[in-house]
């Protein structure tokens, strides 16, 4: 799919210092436009310990650009 | 960390080495379409990330969307239209629901399933996009000698254009794996079309005084004549870099991708982007991707406003000048003196010195830059060129 986002949404709750907390997290350190951004990736970061194919790279592709950044002079 | 993808997955449609064997047979059975140097760049940059979370070139909705609320019609910010366009006659007997192939010098580049086949209006595209339907406008007058239909669909590429700079060419898998293992958590990119003078140089420094890393990303390929020719912009760049700045705190790449002459909107198009490559920070410039006096000074940083989900925070650094009373590179902010003692840098004047075969003064460019583009030939793209 070109464009829409498929995963229908839930709405889970959190405690409101914890939130605050992240909300002032993001605002310094960037990289995440949300507190549900910043959350949705700790989780996927935890449950895809397993399924290394959600994060993207396994250890052997994250080897391979490894290696092509040694060679390049990157690293 | 880096920052997340934009729409939160990075995007990867090239193909494994198994599938491409048989694909690449595959295409040449398929109803063929050949594409020029900027579509090839850009589905090269669809499937490796780039423009996550496109996996194709859009499909009306999002064009239209994109067009009228600078978003794609899952609600992300999106600014411009990545498109393809091609004649009736190149599509004919070819319906909705049919793959093509996408041919790059005479070579399959990537094989695409059409979703859709569409009209389009370039006047609105330009008045939109641009903010001008004016032909003396380099992006309008691109877009005038486009064709007549666009095409919409997901890609799979096959093989990635031939690249001459491609020992400094990098994809976000590459540098996000990257800026990683150097321990970065705050990155700042830059955007550039040019060769870096001194105003470039203080406000990269500024930005990597509170980051922990500066991703320098000049563009490469179709410019407009006048502007500096890739190779010089390169050079100028890693002579730069050698001898001015850290080494562990850069990283040099080049992206393949047109500049559009766009403004505002390809400033936040140029910020997205760098997103992807795993920046957190985008240092935005006066007049980012301004040409001539279609935009206004700071048009490029108001825009910004409207996009508080963007995902990666921008950089309005004033712009840089010489102040002899101060004696250094300052800016309005910092400097209290009067224009008087202030030399300003501009591109045009540092360009008029360099065709003339001038040395310009070091408080302007650095001397090893210079050197670099006055040693260089022809450093500027020539009107039948481009
Ligand atoms: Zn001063």
């Amino acid at each position: 799919m070109v464009h829409k986002d498929m995963t229908e949404k839930v709405s889970i709750e959190i405690k409101r210092d914890l939130y605050d907390k992240a909300k002032k997290f993001i605002e310094e350190q960037g990289g995440f436009s949300s507190v549900e951004e910043l959350v949705e990736f700790l989780l996927e970061e935890v449950l895809s310990s397993e399924e290394s194919e959600e994060r993207g790279l396994s250890k052997e592709d994250e080897e391979k650009v490894k290696e092509r950044l040694r060679a390049l002079g990157y690293i | 960390m880096v920052s997340r993808p934009h729409g939160g997955r990075l995007v990867d449609r090239t193909v494994s080495p198994k599938r491409r064997e048989r694909l690449l047979e595959e295409a040449r059975e398929l109803p063929r379409i050949d594409v020029n140097e900027s579509i090839a760049a850009d589905a090269a940059n669809i499937a490796h990330g780039v423009y996550s979370p496109l996996e194709g070139f859009m499909v009306q909705e999002d064009y239209i969307n994109v067009l009228d609320q600078m978003r794609l019609s899952s609600d992300l910010p999106w600014t411009i239209p990545i498109i393809l366009d091609v004649d009736p006659e190149d599509i004919v007997g070819v319906k909705d629901g049919d793959d093509i192939a996408l041919y790059y010098r005479d070579e399959p580049l990537a094989i695409m399933r059409i979703e859709e086949i569409y009209g389009w209006d370039k006047k609105e595209y330009a008045m939109k996009v641009f903010k001008t339907a004016d032909p003396n406008h380099p992006g309008v007058a691109k877009t005038y000698k486009r064709k007549e239909l666009l095409i919409g669909g997901s890609i799979d590429l096959l093989r990635d254009p031939p690249e001459p700079f491609e020992n400094i060419r990098l994809w976000p898998k590459e540098t996000r794996v990257l800026f990683g293992t150097r321990g970065w958590k705050r990155i700042a990119a830059f955007q550039t079309r040019n060769v870096p003078h001194m105003g470039h140089e203080y406000v990269q420094k500024a930005a990597l005084t509170f980051t922990d890393g500066l991703f320098i990303n000049p563009l490469v390929g179709w410019k407009k004549p006048g502007d500096y020719r890739d190779e010089v912009i390169v050079k100028a760049y890693k002579a730069l870099i050698e001898h001015y700045y850290p080494k562990e705190v850069v990283v040099l790449s080049v992206l393949r991708m047109e500049m559009r002459y766009a403004g505002p909107r390809e400033a936040v198009h140029h910020a997205i982007v760098r997103k992807n490559f795993g920046a957190t920070h985008f240092i935005v410039g006066r007049d980012h991707a301004g040409v001539g006096n279609y935009y206004g000074p700071y048009e490029a940083w108001e825009i910004f406003r409207e996009f508080p989900d963007l995902g990666i925070t921008p950089l309005f650094v004033r712009e840089a000048f010489y102040c002899k009373k101060c004696g250094q590179m300052v800016n309005e902010k910092i400097c209290p003196h009067p224009e008087e003692f202030r030399i300003r840098i501009s591109g045009t004047k540092l360009r008029k010195m360099i065709m003339s075969g001038q040395k310009p003064p070091e408080y302007m460019m650095r001397l090893e830059v210079a050197r670099v583009i006055l040693e260089h030939p022809k450093p500027f793209i020539e009107e039948d060129e481009a």
